[in-house]
């Protein structure tokens, strides 16, 4: 069995509702509980209290079993809150595992996000130092690979600015270059790269792989597939807490999407019903109630054709008078990139005033040049700058379906957008 | 070949030399592979040990959080680290002529400023140590739900980082014993222990503090509190020797009384101080900071699920 660098055996991790999310217990709400409970008991004939302490209850994990042999590169996949970021929390010892173990031989670190631990007050060198202690470098690591860092992450001339003068582009290249410099036996990176600009992603990517071909044991979770592809020869896919699919990356990346399609194969009704709709266990309370879906006045239910108007009537309610309150559309492609974002933010004529209860928000979109394909709409609602109160993750599938968008009966095959362009033949010189 | 034999000499091949400080270190070649550390990570169930090697091991990123704490304290602040003396010295003016003028409260035959004064170093500590112990998981809540090391560190470096404002309130101490002509005699290598017991008092109370605010955010309001009435019973602006013969026991459980009147009568030579007392105050710092520990150690697992 010492083959295995990672061997998992029925891991489960269960969470209290509530519980990763912001607010917290106090001690009030501990004496209160303990002063209800025999009450509860009394009441227990209905037996309803039973059945709400298990519906509190949620497994963001469930009998999880794998193995990752040493020098592997394991790519994990699927679609938000399928688990993924609870299996690294537990296998980097965040957090424990509810039921089963997992057995990992060799030195881990974990990347689950770049920069923890940096302090603003602090300056770029002294941060080095202190972010590399924090990943679980020895501080004579550190003084070796000092100049390799600081050479890496190009900040060379503010290294002794306090980071909090940094923009957010240097405080990435600079966190990167640390996390990059790890030597681990086995590296587990969450979505780390999706910050920072497209140049500097792709050096980190060309720092991984890097790695990777150094025989080093890595599990790896994205959103990309192109960089799931491309780094990892196995793929694990997640979906609702359940290995669904274990093997080689290509064939885990073909079922994550067509699951990911499959799960509502043809909508019947242009109006989806918000409230029951699975949503991310921060926000247990539905305030988005409805999505209609209208094109060029009637209402959608098959597929959109390419280029053609979509209407979204968005309706949510608002538990206490909010003027500030937002709406925010995304597209996503089943790649996991996000094609367009639809926010009521961007709106100029927007009227600020105070309203409370149901509220519906209309969205007019003359025309959707997406390449014909699946999307993915997201919507979530926002109070303030960007206080998330509620959010669907998979809201909706929009099909959008070929059409001849250039008059010329030709359709566009490939890339994200379709977008009118003309051609001119200038006249030829040898005439 | 099989498929694992591929495997495992292609792990073997690539092994990377493992680290000096590394729990085990791989013998090389062949043998490699089955030296390495195996951690099995499974939900922990009844009593679990305090795995002080383990913090042990971590001592560097121990010394990392401490210096942080050291660094940061005083940044962007007019008079920095004189905060450390000022504080101390202010507080001791202004007991000095409210309670040794005003009041006349007894000094156990030493001026007044300096029997406060020795007190407030002690206890400017103690109370900053436990305050500043009692919020660093909070204040360190990102590290606590992305990295993993032993928790225990934290509160740990808290405390240590208070060294940093021990010294120089030190310092202006024995500045005013030679302003006062105080000749220290032998006892004085017997210090370090009232500082022990005063890290302890801290550290203990720190630890509970900490774990049960990660729960219970109320202990971000209890703490001050608490302090303020510790201040109170702990013999800092009058003499232990005030209170009645059958109060002393009592009294004696309070740590920092031990500590104080420790310190006090190893620098500046006061009377009061029995063995008893000694006793009672090591054995309760000694149970104070085990429970903590072990209060700490069995909470520490849900630390990043509920912060």
């Amino acid at each position: 069995m010492s083959e295995f660098a990672i061997h998992v055996e029925g891991l489960s991790k269960q969470y209290r509702i509530g519980e990763r999310q912001p607010g917290y217990f106090t001690l009030r709400d501990a004496l209160l509980g303990a002063m209800r409970a025999p009450f509860r008991r009394l009441g227990g004939r209905q037996g309803n209290t039973r059945l709400s302490a298990e519906r509190d209850k949620i497994w963001a994990l469930k009998e999880v079993s794998f193995d990752v042999r040493h020098g592997e590169v394991v790519g994990v996949i699927g679609s938000n809150g399928a688990g993924k970021s609870t299996l690294l929390k537990i296998l980097s010892r965040i957090t424990e595992p509810t039921m089963g173990f997992a057995e990992i031989r060799g030195r881990v670190r974990a990347l689950l996000e770049v920069g923890t631990g940096f302090h603003g007050e602090l300056t770029g060198r002294e941060n080095i130092f202190l972010n590399g202690a924090i990943l679980g470098m020895s501080k004579e690591e550190i003084r070796r690979k000092f100049d390799e860092i600081v050479t890496f992450s190009e900040i060379e001339e503010f290294l002794d600015t306090p980071v909090k003068h940094y923009s957010s582009g240097m405080f990435v290249r600079l966190a990167f270059a640390v996390a990059a410099h790890l030597e681990p036996e086995i590296l587990i990176i969450d979505e780390v790269l999706s910050v920072g600009d497209v140049a500097f992603q792709n050096k980190c990517l060309g720092k991984i792989s890097e790695v990777t071909h150094g025989g080093r044991t890595v599990l790896f979770v994205s959103h990309n597939m192109a960089s799931i592809e491309n780094l990892c020869e196995q793929c694990l896919f997640l979906r609702h807490g359940k290995i669904e699919f274990v093997g080689d990356a290509k064939s885990a990346i073909k079922r994550y999407i067509t699951s990911a399609s499959g799960n509502r194969q043809q909508r019947e009704s242009h109006v989806v019903d918000l409230t029951t709709c699975t949503r991310r266990p921060e926000y247990p309370r539905p305030l988005l109630q409805k999505l209609e879906v209208f094109s060029a006045g009637r209402p959608l239910t098959g597929g959109l054709p390419l280029g053609a108007p979509l209407t979204l009537r968005i309706t949510f309610r608002l538990e206490k008078p909010t003027a500030d309150f937002h709406i925010n559309v995304g597209f996503d492609n089943l790649l996991g990139q996000r094609v367009f974002t639809a926010n009521t933010l961007f709106e100029p004529t927007r009227v600020y005033e105070a309203r409370k209860g149901e509220q519906v928000f209309v969205c007019d979109l003359p025309s959707l040049p997406f390449v014909p394909g699946e999307y993915i709409v997201k919507t979530s609602l926002i109070l303030g700058a960007m206080t998330t109160v509620d959010a669907v993750e998979d809201a909706m599938r929009l099909q959008i379906v070929e059409s001849d968008f250039y008059g010329t009966g030709r359709s566009p095959w490939n890339g994200v957008v379709v977008l009118n362009h003309h051609w001119r033949l200038m006249p030829s010189a040898g005439s | 070949m099989n498929a694992p034999q591929a495997a495992l000499c292609k792990a073997a091949k690539n092994m990377p030399v493992l680290e000096a400080n590394e729990r085990t270190i791989a013998a090389p070649g062949f043998a490699g592979e089955k030296e390495t550390p195996v951690v099995r990570i499974e939900a922990s169930r009844g009593w679990i040990s305090l795995q002080l090697r383990e913090l042990w091991e971590h001592r560097e990123l121990l010394y990392f959080l401490t210096w942080r704490d050291v660094k940061v304290r005083y940044k962007q602040t007019l008079l920095g680290a004189g905060w450390a003396v000022l504080q101390p010295l202010i507080t001791m003016l202004i007991f000095s002529a409210v309670f040794g003028r005003l009041a006349k409260l007894p000094s156990d035959g030493i001026p007044y400023p300096i029997f406060a004064f020795a007190a407030l170093v002690q206890w400017t500590f103690f109370a900053s140590a436990t305050g500043r112990a009692s919020d660093g998981l909070l204040s360190n809540a990102g590290l606590i739900k992305k990295v993993y090391f032993p928790r225990m560190a934290v509160p740990l470096a808290r405390v240590a980082a208070c060294f940093a404002d021990y010294i120089p309130a030190f310092a202006l101490l024995l500045l005013m014993m030679w302003y006062y002509k105080f000749a220290p005699s032998w006892h004085v290598v017997l210090v370090p222990i009232f500082v022990a017991l005063a890290t302890g008092t801290a550290l203990g109370t720190g630890l509970w503090l900490a774990a049960l605010n990660v729960r219970f955010r109320d202990i971000g309001y209890v703490t001050p509190f608490l302090i303020q009435i510790w201040f109170f019973v702990t013999p800092v602006i009058y003499p232990s020797s005030l209170l009645p013969a059958r109060w002393q026991f009592l009294y004696a459980l309070n740590p920092m009384t031990g500590s104080i009147e420790g310190f006090r009568w190893a620098l500046l030579g006061t009377p009061t101080l029995s063995l008893g007392k000694l006793g009672t105050c090591c054995v309760v710092v000694a149970a104070l900071l085990l429970s903590g520990a072990i209060y700490f150690r069995r909470t520490e697992r849900h630390f990043a699920d509920i912060i």
